[in-house]
């Protein structure tokens, strides 16, 4: 059973039927106990990300998370408040992956808009979470903020300045993109998941 | 770089598309679940569901049906039509809407912006503005270009981005349905002005007016409904046509 982190950060119901798509189990929970449990964790959100993280501390969440020995994934702010910082709101995140979020600065002469809107493509993808896909593939991203590359950086995409598209420390893995809304390229990430 | 996006559009009618042919393959073309899969399949980067239903039971159906797209739809969709208030919005979203266009109600109350924007994020909403031109400006009007407004188009965008709108979803009303082409300069000088993504709407007949658009347009994306609904072409020929064309596509 997966547990999908119900934290009331927007809507959750694309990702719920992405997972129906793929005919995987999931439960939607802010319930400590039932995501030390669990036997895969989804870290989603939208939003602004010091709320996003004010309200995982409020659940009491934050070491529940850091704590978790089940394959892990956040998704878009879900990723980013697995990092160190993030500039939006200035806060202190979980600080799972090694890396600093930073808006992206529009450049319209140069074609770079924030918010990064649309499909782009992925490279030097590493890890389980890809198998089957190319370098070159295209996922879907709708973000104005982005972590920076690291060493826990497992791909790369690109808007003005190179950014981290996915992260994994461990058992911690983060989607900057939507897998739920990447077409059949998201739902092999997300298969990929559940095998992991 | 972040590809070029295109996007067809379908016209809903009490929870069924309005236009279309019969394509080949395709059961009910009047199903838009079906006819946005399709074009899904095909390669279509978004969709946006418009709804023109003129009551309140047509618009219940819409929402119903948005329920079912967000069931089966794998990419992000928009719908709009009719959305007049964060109540209209905060149905759509709870149905499973990506995002939802405002227009008319936008012009009429600029505040409600702010709020959806506000309450959803600013990636929730696309203003659309239908724009015409009289003398040396160009103006804004409402209700599907009945109504001619003082509102000034660049002015109005700008406000609109300030606001919060995530995207501009820009029309030009003399060029709609002329299948002429766009108004590239247009869309450039609008560009310029903006760091939000902007849409190009209304004019398209071939693969070159898009190219237009998105290259010299310096438009992000790029909605359509009639060269692929009356099967002039694919997503799918019309995007190997924009690659040929040196266009950054997905394919």
């Amino acid at each position: 059973m997966i547990a999908i982190i119900d934290y009331d950060t927007g809507n959750l119901r694309s990702v719920c039927n992405a997972l129906d798509r793929i005919g995987a189990q999931y439960c939607l929970t802010d319930d400590p106990s039932l995501i030390a449990q669990a036997d895969r964790v989804l870290l989603p959100g939208v939003g602004e990300a010091s709320s996003a993280m004010q309200k995982l501390q409020e659940r009491g969440l934050c070491d529940v998370i850091r704590n978790l020995k089940v394959p892990v994934l956040g998704i878009c702010i879900g990723m980013q408040l697995m990092c160190r910082h993030s500039e939006e709101g200035n806060v202190d995140c979980l600080g799972i992956f090694d890396a600093d979020v930073r808006k992206f600065e529009a450049d319209p002469a140069a074609g770079v808009k924030v918010p990064h809107m649309g499909w782009n493509s992925l490279v030097d993808l590493k890890t389980g979470l890809f198998d089957g896909l190319a370098d070159g593939d295209f996922v879907y991203f709708v973000h104005s903020f982005a972590a920076d590359v690291c060493e826990d950086t497992v791909a790369v995409s690109e808007n003005g300045r190179r950014f981290s598209a996915a992260m994994r420390k461990g058992n911690f893995y983060g989607a900057q993109f939507h897998p739920e809304k990447s077409g059949e390229v998201g739902e092999k990430i997300l298969r990929n998941f559940m095998n992991l | 770089m972040v590809a070029k996006r295109i996007i067809p559009c379908l016209d809903v009618k009490d929870g069924r598309t309005v236009k279309g042919v019969n394509f080949v393959g395709l059961r009910d073309v009047g199903d838009a679940v079906e006819l946005g899969e399709m074009y899904a399949r095909q390669g279509a980067d978004e969709l946006v569901y418009l709804d023109i239903s003129a009551t309140v039971e047509g618009r219940g159906t819409f929402v119903n049906l948005v329920r079912r797209i967000s069931e089966r739809i794998n990419i992000p969709f928009t719908v709009g039509g009719g959305i007049s208030s964060l109540d209209d919005a905060a149905r759509l979203l709870d149905a499973g809407a990506d995002k939802i266009s405002i227009n008319s109600a936008a012009v009429r109350q600029p505040l409600l912006i702010d709020q959806i924007a506000g309450k959803y994020g600013s990636q929730f909403v696309v203003l659309a503005i239908d724009a015409k031109s009289v003398g040396d400006r160009w103006l804004i009007t409402t209700h599907g270009g009945r109504q001619l407004t003082e509102k000034e188009l660049f002015a109005w965008a700008v406000e609109g981005q300030e606001r919060g709108a995530g995207e501009i979803l820009l029309t030009s009303m003399d060029h709609d349905g002329t299948k002429a082409g766009y108004p590239c300069e247009l869309f450039a000088r609008l560009s310029e002005k903006l760091s939000i993504p902007i849409i190009a709407s209304g004019g398209a007949g071939s693969a070159e007016d898009i190219a237009a658009v998105l290259s010299d347009g310096r438009a992000d994306a790029a909605l359509a409904a009639s060269i692929f609904h009356f099967g002039e072409m694919t997503v799918g020929q019309l995007k190997s046509q924009l690659r040929d064309m040196n266009i950054n596509v997905r394919l």
